[in-house]
């Protein structure tokens, strides 16, 4: 079932647009568009004449979709609501979420809540995914000064990598400290040493 | 005394230094108070996050507290004003080609915001003559003292702002920017984007803020209205290391500690001379040009600057109501003059003493009658309609 609403997508961030994106059309909205240049974002939004506009809050731009709630020459179409008075939870979700939604034209209630809600989960599922990929890349990096440490010290003792890593599992243990944290200050130590 | 822990919510601007330095120089933690100050990007998030409670104070644009507390534009969310973090601090910069346009229109001297005013008229007729793009201007937010700065000062030439010109919001990092690639032909911002175009030689700056309304509620530190009541001895503490702040600034020996406090990444990011030139209010026009005493330029917590003022708050909703923003009515008049709270300020800081060059009106405008802020029938009624002819 495809729904007759346009909604477009305020984004610099293309990974996250396509997460929600992708949503979206999911659940049966077909008329998404990313808007990743925030230059003119006035005018590109009113050449799409959307029903709804979602922004991140990290965009500064947000502040020039704050101009539609204005009755003036530039704006074509003023918003019509936010979301409604009582709907400060569905809000303060999104906020803590980090996204905000803009109502252009009067779309029901349950439709309004249905896209935010959609939107909030899709923001949330993009932070873990984020979150995953910084610990697997601090991991990656941590394992690779590890080896460099083991390398270091089975020169500098004339050990074998067993040993060398035993020695410095033993020394972070003892040092009340983490293991990569041990490797690192080898390393530095190293280099300074060179 | 118990450490209270506070979010602050604020955007790098140079009105944005009571508060920053109160943090960094160590006056909050004295005051009992561990701030965690968090920088933003927007006007909206400052606002949202301080509706909805992640922010339990903020440095907000004065007129966005009132619209805020009206529910004008937004959703409505009582806010009060304690203290002012600034007056002033804004200018009108427009490109050099602009300029060059105005220079050429002018009758009079171009530093007159009456003449320039007259001189843009002339401008957007002739540039309408030859059916040339309307000229575009930037500001910050709808419910700012930029926006209405702008405003008045191009209707004093008899111009709609509403259908002669385009008016944009930007936000104001990327003001200079849009002024260099053309997108824009002048803007009016706060301290130090005015300065910076000016340094880069691709804007002149036309008019000081000051010039154009003497006395400006610029940025107010808001927190919600029940938030104040409850947690009544935690923003006395935050009034005493914000004040504080403010006299540390206004001494002259500090101002490179000053400067070097704000200039840094996590602050406002900008070079430290910028600031400083900025807090003491000395400024080019243009890059060849002299380097001027302003000294109105920018007031943080000096000459009665910090204390609220109910007229203020009664001129930014005239503004509304002039503008279209907000409709008129005595009550939502009162909520506005409600929301600044002299009586709280003074019960921190004893009565003070008004600064002895006020403006009869409190508020200085440029150009038009003398505000009352018991009567803003007569002001409101001026509306977008030409009064003035060129």
């Amino acid at each position: 079932m495809a729904l007759a609403i346009k909604i477009v997508i305020v984004d610099e961030n293309p990974v996250r647009a396509v997460i929600l994106a992708d949503g979206l059309n999911e659940a049966g909205y077909r008329q998404v568009t990313h808007i990743k240049e925030t230059r003119n974002l006035l005018a590109n939004v009113y050449a799409i004449d959307p029903d709804v506009i979602l922004i991140d809050l990290e965009n500064p731009s947000r502040d020039v979709l704050a101009q539609m709630f204005q009755v003036s020459r530039v704006v074509k179409r003023p918003v019509a609501m936010f979301v409604d008075q009582s709907d400060t939870a569905a809000i303060e979700a999104a906020v803590d979420a980090g996204v905000s939604a803009y109502i252009v034209d009067g779309l029901k209630k349950e439709r309004i809540k249905s896209i935010l809600d959609l939107c909030i989960s899709r923001f949330h599922a993009f932070a873990r995914l984020q979150d995953e990929l910084e610990r697997a890349q601090t991991a990656l990096s941590e394992r690779k000064v590890i080896d460099r440490t083991k390398g270091i010290l089975m020169k500098a003792r004339k050990i074998g990598e067993a040993d060398a890593y035993t020695l410095l599992r033993k020394t972070a243990m003892s040092e009340n400290k983490k293991i990569a944290e041990v490797a690192q200050s080898v390393v530095t130590a190293a280099e300074l040493l060179k | 005394m118990n450490e209270d822990q506070l979010r602050i919510g604020f955007i790098p601007l140079a009105d944005a230094a009571a508060l920053t330095i109160a943090v960094d120089k160590g006056f909050s933690a004295a005051e009992g108070l561990a701030i965690d100050l968090v920088r933003e990007v927007s006007w909206s998030n400052v606002r949202d996050k301080l509706n909805i409670g992640l922010f339990d104070a903020a440095h907000l644009l004065a007129p966005l507290a009132i619209a805020s507390s009206l529910g004008v534009g937004h959703l409505k969310m009582p806010l009060i004003v304690p203290m002012m973090l600034g007056l002033n601090g804004n200018a009108i910069t427009v490109s050099p080609g602009l300029h060059e346009a105005l220079a050429g229109a002018a009758v009079g001297d171009l530093a007159d915001p009456v003449s320039s005013a007259r001189a843009l008229a002339r401008v957007i007729a002739a540039r309408r003559t030859r059916g040339e793009e309307v000229l575009t201007f930037g500001m910050t937010f709808p419910f700012s003292t930029h926006n209405y700065q702008l405003r008045l000062w191009m209707a004093a030439g008899g111009i709609n702002p509403d259908e002669d010109v385009r008016l944009v919001v930007l936000p104001p990092p990327y003001m200079v920017d849009s002024l260099a690639s053309r997108q824009v032909d002048g803007f009016c911002v706060g301290a130090p984007w005015n300065s910076l175009a000016v340094e880069l030689g691709v804007g002149r700056i036309l008019h000081f803020g000051c010039d154009i309304i003497a006395r400006a509620p610029e940025k107010v530190l808001a927190v919600r209205a029940n938030w104040a009541a409850n947690r009544a001895d935690a923003l006395s503490r935050l009034l005493r290391a914000i004040s504080r702040a403010a006299d540390f600034i206004n001494t002259p020996a500090n101002l490179d500690e000053v400067a070097r406090l704000l200039a840094a990444p996590n602050r406002l990011g900008v070079a430290p001379e910028l600031v400083r030139s900025t807090i003491e209010g000395r400024l080019r026009r243009a890059i060849d040009g002299p380097v001027l005493a302003v000294p109105r330029y920018i007031q943080i917590g000096r000459d009665g600057a910090a204390r609220p003022d109910p007229a203020h708050a009664a001129w930014l909703y005239a503004q509304m109501v002039r503008w279209k923003q907000a409709p008129q009515s005595i009550a939502l008049l009162d909520a506005a003059k409600a929301c600044f709270r002299p009586d709280l300020y003074d019960a921190v800081f004893g009565e003070t003493v008004e600064a002895p060059d006020l403006p009869p009106d409190r508020i200085g405008a440029f150009f038009g009658p003398p505000f009352e802020a018991d009567n803003i029938s007569r002001y409101a009624s001026m509306g977008k309609a030409p009064l003035w002819c060129v």
